[in-house]
């Protein structure tokens, strides 16, 4: 691919004091090849941030481009103009237009879609027309050329009035030469493309007198956008109210007439850029592939076999790797303990590498999660999913893409709140996140298992229908209903921020890069690790220190009870230790907690055994299992069936078995319901960058559980 | 007088009929069919319509329909956009 001469650029030669460290700016519509160009660049040197104040991600890397000069490349939100329409979006204005911002960027490229250039040339002439330093990535240039549509770069290059680079940013092409451009000194492009009309330039003379610019767009851009500016003090925002009014400004109609005129000079100038061969592109291979994958019948049920595929994925495959960072953990836990001894010791073996084992074992999970969305994405296919089933979502105030981490959710919660990241309207992110717990995930069904061995007859109808399994199913739906209903509640309180749209590029199909697949699991893999990981190891220690630990004496008062009656019963070494650990945990922290919690949950059929157990949740809801045995001085090693046999025989004050139907129907409501999971909570406030989401999820779906639980205890005792 | 009042009648659907044909937009469009874009009746969200390229005098051509009916994709400017219907509705179509 030859790079065309550029003729704007002035010569290298003109020695103005550079900068040792430039700042790039990536910016381009959405489906552009943006990200593909900023991975290409910064490979594994990236870094994901904030963007001061919002809840954005703002992901950012450093090359080197030559010996003296180094560049951050920052790779801002996919937008369509220059008016932004989301959150997101407004990231853009606020980094470009704050005179006084430390963010902003030397240079900006500019990528745009070569098979779609006029909608993508619009963004490029309004920031042309701020006159910043700019590059065009021409890319998918050879999409575009088997489409039939051919473009002369040298004469865009004219047109546009800056340097323009053709690339296949997927394959790498171009970008060589790309970077050799961005190390040169670029002036502000001389050409504009929308001329502001006359009769605003009183206007726009007092707003560039007010705020000191030299630029004619950005004034009109002040002006369209005060609202929602963050750098703009309340003074100047009502200042400006006031001379919008007298001057009867008038903000949709003036865009509107903008984007129109801007479309019209577009028209102009591709007169003599682009020649297209074939007229119409009906035959084009996606249309065709799309009469398969969108169809009635044959749409549904393979997206229903790949969420299956997915559902396999992260439920079965994933659970190998997931023992094994079991086991490391347990031989590294054991062999401190054979070598070592000491407080310190438990605290750090049973404490911070058990948490940390708690974060670890998450990892294949979402690296698995992650690989499918990734392909999903980048074959196009995600915008299917969300075009066939948004007008059912909907109605339930969710997205078409909710599916996706509604179904996740039902292995994990943790990489299905991540996974609400390709949501990209705020309400219906916010509704996903936070509805995706009340799936009954994975970690509930050791809870389930065994209370439903316990109080649910194994029978069979028509000799295939297990009871045991139409029970466990019935919990699963429970939880489904339960996500959709309050989805639908929050959609009625929820107020919107921004006006919910469908209107988005149906992007052809394309095969994904393997580059950005594995860069985004990398992504989402560091994100879980380093900011939910921090919360979910403090919270495991501070758990485990409550169950290890009592007030007084009573530990060593506990170990001799449990000596005195292991001499009565004549008990072995092995038994004498599960009834220590019994007795402690019952005078424990943890202990004093499930007893003082009793008058609460007796409603609910429970006792402070299982209050203790409640609160041991909090780490994983697996844990109550363990929980039970210690409490019940069942042991560590017994299985599903020797638990419940010895739940079993648990007697109550009346002499009762304990865990009666009703009993056991209750808590498993109750673990259905409940926010009992640190990752999750910690999870959903990386995503969501507030811990008023967590905090009100966990005061829902606790209070939820309650009532449910209280209603079926009673309703059943 | 009988004639006279059916005369109206007929009339009057006559203009009833004009009116529809006026009023067309892209959610009446079948697959397949081209048509002009006139106005968009929507203000904000024809902001966001134009910026994703359907201006008044643009050719539009239905494509596809989503399974259940809704949203659906029409081509314009060379590319496939979707929209919902009730978007759709706000884009009005030449007679």
């Amino acid at each position: 691919m030859t790079v065309a001469t550029q003729p704007e650029i002035k010569p290298a030669g003109r020695k103005i004091a550079k900068p040792a460290e430039v700042k790039i700016a990536l910016i381009g519509n959405p489906n552009s090849g943006k990200t593909s160009l900023f991975n290409q660049l910064t490979g594994l040197n990236q870094k994901v941030g904030n963007f001061p104040g919002v809840t954005v991600d703002k992901k950012s890397g450093f090359i080197q481009l030559t010996p003296s000069i180094r560049a951050e490349i920052i790779d801002l939100p996919g937008s369509y103009s220059l008016y932004p329409k989301s959150l997101d979006e407004r990231v853009i204005t606020d980094l470009l237009h704050d005179p006084a911002s430390k963010q902003s960027p030397d240079l900006i490229v500019v990528t745009a879609d070569a098979s779609n250039l006029k909608r993508n040339l619009l963004l490029f002439t309004q920031l042309a027309d701020l006159q910043l330093p700019a590059v065009l990535a021409l890319n998918m240039v050879d999409v575009a050329e088997q489409e039939g549509v051919k473009i002369d770069v040298d004469a865009l290059q004219r047109e546009l009035g800056v340097p323009v680079i053709p690339m296949n940013a997927r394959k790498g092409a171009g970008v060589a030469a790309l970077k050799i451009v961005m190390t040169q000194q670029l002036t502000a492009p001389q050409k504009a493309f929308y001329t502001v009309p006359s009769d605003l330039q009183p206007l726009l003379q007092s707003i560039k007198s007010r705020f000191g610019l030299s630029n004619d767009y950005l004034a009109l851009q002040y002006a369209h956008l005060h609202k929602s500016l963050k750098f703009l003090k309340e003074e100047d925002v009502a200042w400006m109210g006031e001379q919008l009014e007298s001057a009867g400004f008038k903000s949709n109609t003036r865009q509107a007439e903008e984007t129109i005129a801007r479309y019209t000079r577009i028209n102009e100038l591709l007169l003599d850029v682009v020649r297209v061969e074939k007229a119409d592109k009906d035959e084009k291979f996606s249309n065709r592939l799309d009469q398969i994958l969108t169809h009635k019948v044959y749409g549904y049920l393979i997206f229903f076999g790949l969420l299956f595929l997915i559902f396999q994925a992260i439920f079965a495959w994933a659970s190998y790797p997931m023992d094994l960072i079991d086991l490391g953990i347990a031989n590294l836990n054991a062999l401190i303990q054979s070598n070592f001894e000491g407080p310190l010791i438990n605290l750090l073996t049973e404490g911070v590498i058990a948490g940390l084992g708690g974060v670890l074992i998450f990892i294949p999970q979402i690296a698995i999660l992650f690989a499918f969305i990734a392909i999903l994405e980048e074959t196009g296919y995600m915008a299917r999913v969300t075009f066939m089933m948004d007008k059912v979502m909907r109605k339930f105030g969710l997205n078409g893409k909710s599916v996706v981490p509604l179904i996740s959710g039902v292995a994990c919660a943790v990489p299905a709140v991540m996974s609400a990241r390709t949501i990209e309207n705020w309400k219906d992110r916010m509704i996903t996140i936070f509805v995706t717990p009340l799936m009954s995930c994975s970690a509930r069904i050791p809870v389930y298992t065994v209370l439903i061995a316990l109080v649910v007859p194994e029978v069979y109808y028509f000799g295939f229908l297990n009871l045991q399994g139409l029970v466990l199913m019935a919990l699963y739906l429970i939880g489904f209903v339960a996500a959709v209903l309050s989805a639908w509640l929050l959609k009625v309180i929820l107020k919107a921020r921004e006006r919910s749209y469908f209107i988005m590029e149906f992007p052809t199909y394309k095969m994904p890069r393997w580059k950005n697949v594995g860069l985004t699991i990398v992504e989402k893999v560091k994100a879980f690790v380093f900011e939910a990981g921090k919360i979910i190891v403090a919270i495991s220690i501070i758990l485990w220190v409550l169950a290890s630990y009592g007030p007084g004496d009573g530990f060593e008062r506990a170990e001799q009870q449990a000596l005195v009656e292991a001499q009565n019963e004549g008990l072995t070494q092995e038994e004498t230790e599960v009834r220590i650990a019994s007795h402690q945990l019952e005078v424990s922290y943890a202990g004093k907690f499930g007893q003082a919690i009793e008058p609460v949950i007796k409603p609910l059929g429970y006792d402070w055994k299982i209050g203790i157990a409640l609160l041991t949740s909090f780490a994983a809801r697996e844990v109550f299992v363990g929980t039970m045995s210690t409490i019940y001085s069942i042991g560590e090693e017994e299985n599903v069936t020797t638990i419940k046999e010895k739940l079993a025989t648990v007697k109550d004050d009346n002499g009762e078995p304990f865990f009666s139907p009703a009993r056991s129907f209750s808590l498993m409501i109750f673990y259905l319901f409940a926010m009992q999971c640190v990752s999750t909570l910690a999870i959903v406030r990386r995503e969501t960058k507030s811990w008023a989401w967590p905090a009100a999820q966990l005061v829902y779906m606790s209070g939820l559980a309650y009532v449910m639980a209280f209603i079926t205890y009673q309703l059943l005792r | 007088m009988f004639i006279n009042s059916l005369n109206k009648e007929r009339i009057e659907v006559e203009h009833k009929a004009e009116k529809q044909a006026v009023r067309r937009s892209v959610r009446d469009m079948e697959i397949g069919e081209r048509g002009v874009i006139s106005s968009l009746n929507d203000p904000e969200m024809g902001l966001k319509l134009l910026e994703m390229g359907c201006i008044p005098g643009a050719e539009i051509k239905m494509n596809s329909r989503a399974p259940l009916g809704d949203p659906i994709t029409i081509i314009v400017n060379d590319y496939t956009l979707s929209l919902r219907l009730d978007e759709a509705e706000t884009i009005l179509l030449k007679p």
